[in-house]
């Protein structure tokens, strides 16, 4: 307690004598992450110039309005509105329904008795999340194909809709196929919760009566909450960067209007574009950061206030 | 009532057995339909005849991916690509991971806090792009292996498992007898953690063989392309390009289907190495997202 500052600094020296190898090691991922995730920061103030290549970032003159006019541009563009609502419907719709199917799946495993029943589903559920988008996208787009695709030709027969080229059932296309790729993977996490509960507890529901119905209700439910939370803390702060890179295969031209969304659309006016418009996507870039940014510290927030977990 | 209440339970548990046999169905059928299409014959393909098992059973389509040499590079380069990403982002992030889990690292709270930033905030796609241009990495490997390479949620998994597995006595042993750090960390650390590196390389090398949005916009020249690019083509924008020295006309001529075909071969023989793998890999993968749900 009352160490001097002068103490406490030749003590700190001497620590670093000795264990001078442990900072020798952090310092190569640190200066990887350094150049690598912390060197973009730097960019980010081209979301408030006019950029001009010539001039480089730093001597570009500054935006209008302030620096804000790549914002007030976004807001006021008619496909604002259009990419931020599907932004919002295809990760809030995948949470929503990703997350119950993977602790169906879990309680489901959980109860299925047979050792080889249980680990051959399990093997083979967690089996579709290891092929990649791109192969996956590929995937869909044969089986859904109306002519020569199976579940494509039913479909188109029997309802006379094109799964692949409309808009309206894109959200639905991507979500559920999404979950028939990640349901199994999820689901480990609860697993691994369910295992944690405690055997007694269900013993003593057994000795009181209680249906298995009701041991999952009110013993297994209630201990893999904490579990739930913390997935869902972690997923809100991605809630605005979808895994645009399925979204981004998954797009045609017919489906656009319900597919595009925020990170699209800002990939698609600057590297794409025969007219690259760095700054204005450098501003939606950090618009969506920030929302993801606030989104993460509030639930993070709340969570911690109702059931006492945070994340950090 | 006793009676009532365990038959109820018998009924939920044969429910239980069978949606999980229905859920089986689902999951393995488009992986049996695509294998069966691979093997099928151009004009069942097209016609839509088939829906379960192979129909006019041929092997085409495997030759066809064969002969088709863009898909051989791509293999090779998404190879390369993977194994010296892996390696790399291994050593970085069991570096980072094993100061931050001593104790007595003075400044870990500070360290700590730099790497979980990272996981909340970004730069963004265009200031991330300018940078590697501007460092002179576009269409170098480099652009697709660097900027992943360390990742603060890996970072925090092989933490976690160090916390777990390397005591504090071990340490203090090897201390007594003048072991240094980085001796104590090459020679004892590594050789223990075998299980987190194993987890943490699988990670690694399946997310760079299957990423595409990176090399896409860092890759120019189809000579770099990795795999996933070549799939892309092949199988989004039906970009299917035989020259006339690898297939002769006669086969183009008899087989109008071809470039179809060559989908679902080049969708299987992609996979393949993945699932092969993959029973062996999968207890792996499952112990990692254990340890990392073990609160950061």
């Amino acid at each position: 307690m009352n160490e001097t500052g002068k103490n406490r600094r030749k003590k700190f020296f001497g620590y670093l004598k000795a264990h001078w190898q442990l900072y020798v090691m952090i310092l190569f991922p640190l200066i990887v992450i350094f150049i690598f995730a912390y060197g973009p920061m730097y960019g980010i103030l081209l979301a408030f110039k006019n950029y001009k290549v010539s001039l480089g970032i730093w001597k570009s003159p500054w935006a209008e309005n302030f620096g804000m006019n790549n914002f007030i541009r976004f807001f006021n563009n008619y496909n604002f509105m259009e990419c931020l609502r599907n932004t919002l419907v295809i990760s809030l719709y995948s949470m929503f329904a990703g997350v119950p199917c993977s602790i169906i799946l879990a309680l489901s495993l959980n109860y299925a008795k047979n050792y080889l029943f249980r680990k051959t589903v399990q093997m083979v559920t967690y089996c579709p999340y290891f092929i990649s988008t791109i192969v996956f996208v590929g995937i869909i787009n044969m089986m859904f194909d109306i002519r020569t695709g199976v579940l494509g030709s039913f479909f188109s027969d029997h309802f006379g809709v094109n799964i692949l080229g409309s808009a309206e059932l894109f959200p639905s296309l991507y979500v559920w196929t999404g979950i028939w790729q990640g349901m199994g993977f999820g689901a480990i996490i609860y697993i691994a919760a369910l295992a944690g509960v405690d055997m007694e507890q269900h013993e003593a529901a057994i000795i009181d009566g209680a249906t298995l119905l009701q041991r999952i209700r009110y013993v297994d439910i209630p201990a893999i909450v904490p579990t739930v939370v913390i997935m869902m803390i972690l997923n809100m702060g991605g809630i605005l960067n979808v895994g645009y890179e399925k979204v981004l295969a998954m797009q045609n031209q017919m489906n656009l209007s319900s597919s595009e969304v925020i990170a699209t659309y800002s990939y698609k006016v600057s590297l794409v574009s025969s007219f690259p418009d760095y700054p204005y996507s450098t501003a939606i870039g950090l618009f969506q950061s920030i929302i993801g940014l606030i989104l993460i510290l509030i639930t993070n927030k709340i969570a911690d206030k109702i059931s006492g977990i945070s994340f950090i | 009532m006793r009676r009532k209440i365990i038959s109820q339970d018998k009924v939920v548990y044969f429910l239980n057995y069978l949606f999980l046999v229905c859920l089986f169905c689902i999951v393995l059928y488009p992986i049996v339909y695509i294998i069966s299409c691979s093997f099928s014959s151009g004009d069942a393909l097209m016609a839509g005849r088939v829906k379960l098992l192979p129909v006019g059973f041929t092997l085409d389509s495997y030759k066809a991916v064969f002969r088709y040499s863009s898909i051989w590079t791509g293999y090779k380069n998404s190879i390369i690509y993977t194994v010296l990403g892996t390696l790399i982002s291994l050593v970085l992030t069991l570096f980072a991971a094993y100061p931050l889990s001593r104790e007595d690292f003075q400044g870990r709270k500070i360290f700590m806090g730099i790497f979980l930033f990272t996981m909340m905030f970004s730069g963004g796609l265009i200031p991330s792009y300018l940078l590697i241009k501007n460092l002179g990495l576009l269409d170098t490997m480099w652009a697709i292996i660097l900027p992943g390479s360390v990742s603060a949620y890996n970072i925090i998994v092989a933490r976690t498992f160090f916390d777990q597995t390397i005591s504090r006595e071990l340490l203090e042993a090897a201390q007594m007898d003048g072991c240094a750090d980085f001796p104590f960390f090459v020679k004892i650390v590594v050789p223990l953690s075998a299980p987190i590196i194993a987890t943490l390389s699988l990670w690694v090398a399946v997310s760079l063989w299957n990423s595409y949005f990176n090399p896409m916009i860092y890759i120019d020249s189809s000579a770099k392309y990795p795999l996933q690019l070549v799939l892309r083509r092949i199988l989004l924008m039906s970009q299917v390009s035989f020259d006339s020295s690898s297939v002769d006309p006669e086969t183009i001529e008899r087989n109008k289907y071809l470039s179809e075909m060559l989908k679902y071969g080049t969708i299987i023989i992609s996979s393949l190495p993945l699932m092969i793998a993959y029973p062996f890999i999968q207890k792996y993968f499952v112990k990692g997202v254990m340890i990392g749900s073990v609160k950061g």
